[in-house]
């Protein structure tokens, strides 16, 4: 692997706390320097990328993506995943378990981070917490851990068991991985499709309250209060995906306290609001639904305040055939991978003043800070080559017709994007380049 | 940045001029044309009439049995000389499993031309109406909207209220009218058309019932719309009221009262000729005798029950006209 340089760009490096003009060397998978402009430019035997104009950034981490393999690769596969990952300039990627089958085992994880699976850039995964995802008995974590889970969930459907929330917590804490939660109280959500409100009984269809997702991270921070004080260990909650302001404040709280809870904001959950859904739009149906604009502007003062820790895609691919069909039998999700960035520049940095590298820190050092990624969402010398070079001035149009996902069920298909990558390079190889 | 240009428009291109799907975004000039024509239509000989959908094809596609709703859209199509075909959830003709997409494209490639639609989900006739290219008529989607339905409500007000006429439909056309809605508003997909077609026309909806199946969430149905929980209150201020179906199945696992909902909401004479003795008292069917309303109030002078039957005929005539672009229709194609 020969070396490679990249020259005149502005670095921004939360992690580091870097945001100037620099070179960066790129040398056997690893960042090898980053010095002032010039100073590197007496190494030979090179590749020399250009970033005038552009930022240069760690390779974005998501810590919440679908990719469909093993079981359902007519809707993505491994491969075409993160290549989809690569072109919106994310450089790790974490898989969350509801593959078929259920990634609930030491082979099954083994299989899914295989080389061979294709993965052009960083695949961690997040095996399932309880075996098959049913929420009765939790799986072994030990042995998931030594195979390299960065974490456990049951996502697609939440551990509502108090017992079994309690057990699992309680075990990922010996292990210092977090689980991960998506909250949601499926006994309040049965036969609802959208969010609940105003637009839900125009539209005549069944609605998810707030109280469905706030009563299961209020559930959760109290386990935690218990355990920290009945068993003297330290657990640590993400809240997947969190899209209602009362859950938010839940959060907030929590922090306050001191008690272990991270938590995830999704772009579509800062960007859109339930009446995204227009005339039963299958591509902006996901679980949990667009809120209002109240619970949406309550995601972006989370961002701004710093009780979210992270921006995650849940990168949700569907095939065509099954958003095209009636909006309540349509399954829930929708692909995110390529519009993150475009969406986090627009909505955070230009909407609502948030610096760029604060955009930046969101989408990559604390995602990797949460799931101790070692190496990774910093460009500090030693590191891994992940590498994310993009025009932050670009406005254009998302194409999902040019989209590298199998599947292209979004919302944002004409959606105007802020910042534009040029490159992406995943350990020192160029994984994208536009 | 305001949201609204990050999310979909309503895109009405992507569906065939004649649709009815919602009558949301229906403007009052066409409403306007629609009853014209309505007058027009019953005014024409049998045998004329006949002819404005001679050898067209129409088909007719039930997900839920509704023998009202079907028999006045199948008679419609039939009185304007049409071919129908009822496809039904009971027939073989759906195939198990098949997507509404499938039978949808099965039925145009039949050589159908227009599809009317009853369907168990809300939205299920834009997903059709889109996926075909075809004109699509709701006939009663989920808890979402029965257009239809208020269409030959409104005719049937226009027809039975002092001093209004089916001939003058503006936007003042029902000013001073107030219509009490009363019953199972959050699953009725008739209260949902009318509330959002009536104001439109000037008058005022006061919709009425427990918040169990009432929820303020109603009030999103747009302006002239406003809730009151006491029918007492309500009726004294209707020029119109409209009874709904309480549908006893559905009433699992709401907090409601039987007895109780039957003192508070039933509508019977006494409470009719204390409250609002001139009121036009109205029901979509079916109904139910002795539960919302009385058998002397459904039967009695005040009640236009069965006028809403005659004018869904007409109505449905009408819509099936404008659909082929035939009957004075031919300019919703340009
Ligand atoms: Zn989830």
């Amino acid at each position: 692997m020969s070396d490679i340089l990249i020259l005149n760009g502005r670095v921004v490096d939360p992690a580091s706390g870097i945001d100037a003009e620099r070179d960066v060397l790129l040398r056997h998978g690893r960042v090898a320097a980053v010095e002032m402009p010039g100073e590197l430019r007496a190494v030979r035997g090179k590749e020399i990328i250009d970033a005038k104009g552009m930022i240069v950034a760690p390779g974005l981490v998501d810590v919440h993506v679908h990719l469909r393999e093993p079981g359902q690769t007519y809707k993505e596969s491994i491969k075409t995943g993160t290549e989809a990952a690569a072109a919106g300039g994310f450089t790790s990627v974490v898989a969350m378990p509801n593959t078929v089958p259920v990634n609930d085992s030491v082979s099954g994880l083994e299989w899914m981070l295989d080389a061979a699976r294709g993965a052009c850039v960083k695949l961690f995964a997040m095996p399932a917490a309880t075996f098959g995802s049913l929420g009765e008995e939790i799986t072994d974590y030990h042995e998931l851990a030594r195979a390299g889970a960065v974490g456990f969930t049951d996502d697609g459907k939440p551990i509502l068991h108090d017992r079994v929330m309690r057990t699992a917590l309680v075990a990922a804490a010996g292990i210092g991985v977090p689980i991960s939660q998506h909250a949601e109280d499926t006994r309040l959500t049965g036969g609802c499709s959208m969010n609940a409100g105003p637009v839900a009984f125009r539209l005549g269809l069944r609605g998810m309250t707030v109280e469905a997702e706030s009563k299961i991270v209020e559930r959760d921070i109290r386990l935690l209060r218990d355990i920290e004080r009945h068993d003297g260990l330290r657990p640590h909650l993400h809240v997947q995906h969190v899209s209602t302001a009362k859950a938010m404040e839940a959060i907030r709280q929590a922090k306050r306290e001191g008690l272990h809870v991270t938590c995830e904001v999704a772009p579509h959950h800062f960007t859109l609001t339930d009446e995204a859904i227009g005339d039963y739009d299958t591509n902006a149906k996901m679980n949990p639904p667009l809120r209002n604009d109240a619970d949406r502007q309550a995601m972006i003062a989370g961002l701004l305040d710093g009780t979210v820790d992270c921006i995650a895609t849940d990168h949700a691919p569907h095939a065509l055939f099954e958003k095209e069909q009636e909006f309540e039998r349509a399954p829930n999700g929708i692909t995110g991978l390529e519009t993150a960035l475009g969406l986090a520049l627009r909505v955070l940095h230009q909407g609502n003043g948030m610096s760029i590298s604060r955009v930046i820190e969101l989408m990559s050092a604390q995602p990797a800070g949460i799931l101790s990624l070692a190496g990774r969402g910093t460009l500090s010398v030693d590191s891994f080559a992940d590498v994310v070079v993009f025009d932050p001035a670009a406005e254009w149009s998302f194409d999902v017709a040019k989209t590298r996902s199998k599947s292209r069920n979004t919302p944002f298909d004409g959606a105007p994007m802020l910042g534009r990558v040029s490159y992406t390079l995943s350990e020192g190889r160029v994984v994208f380049k536009s | 940045m305001t949201s609204s240009k990050m999310q979909g428009e309503m895109k009405a291109a992507e569906y065939a001029a004649g649709s009815l799907l919602t009558v949301a975004g229906l403007p009052v000039e066409e409403v306007a044309a629609i009853l014209a024509a309505t007058d027009r239509m019953e005014r024409m000989a049998a045998a004329e009439r006949a002819k404005i959908l001679a050898g067209r094809r129409i088909a007719l596609l039930f997900y839920e049995s509704s023998t009202r709703t079907r028999t006045s859209f199948e008679l419609a199509a039939k009185s304007l000389g049409a071919m129908t075909t009822l496809v039904s959830d009971k027939s073989s003709s759906i195939e198990k499993g098949e997507s509404l997409k499938d039978t949808g494209l099965t039925l145009r490639a039949l050589g159908a031309e227009c599809i009317i639609l009853r369907h168990a989900n809300s939205g299920a006739p834009y997903l059709l109406a889109k996926l075909t290219g075809l004109p699509v008529l709701n006939a009663g989607d989920g808890m979402h909207e029965h257009p239809s339905q208020a269409l030959l409500d409104l005719r049937t007000m226009l027809a039975r209220l002092p001093g209004m006429s089916s001939r003058l439909v503006n936007a003042k056309t029902l000013d001073g009218v107030t219509v009490v809605i009363t019953g199972d508003i959050l699953h009725s997909r008739v209260a949902r058309s009318n509330a959002m077609l009536l104001p439109r026309l000037g008058a005022r909806v006061l919709l009425c019932g427990p918040a169990a199946l009432l929820p303020v969430d109603a009030l999103g149905l747009g302006s002239g719309v406003e809730i009151e929980r006491d029918f007492d209150k309500a009726l004294q201020q209707a020029q119109v009221v409209m009874m709904l179906r309480i549908q006893r199945e559905r009433l699992a696992g709401l907090e409601l009262d039987l007895a109780d909902y039957i003192s508070r909401y039933q509508l019977d004479q006494e409470r009719l000729t204390a409250r609002a003795p001139e009121a036009l008292v109205m029901h979509p069917g079916p109904m139910i005798r002795g539960l919302e309303i009385l058998g002397e109030v459904a039967d009695g002078p005040n009640s236009a029950i069965e006028d809403q039957v005659r004018h869904g005929l007409g109505v449905r005539t009408a819509l099936l006209a404008r659909a082929l672009s035939v009957g004075g229709f031919e300019s919703v194609t340009a």
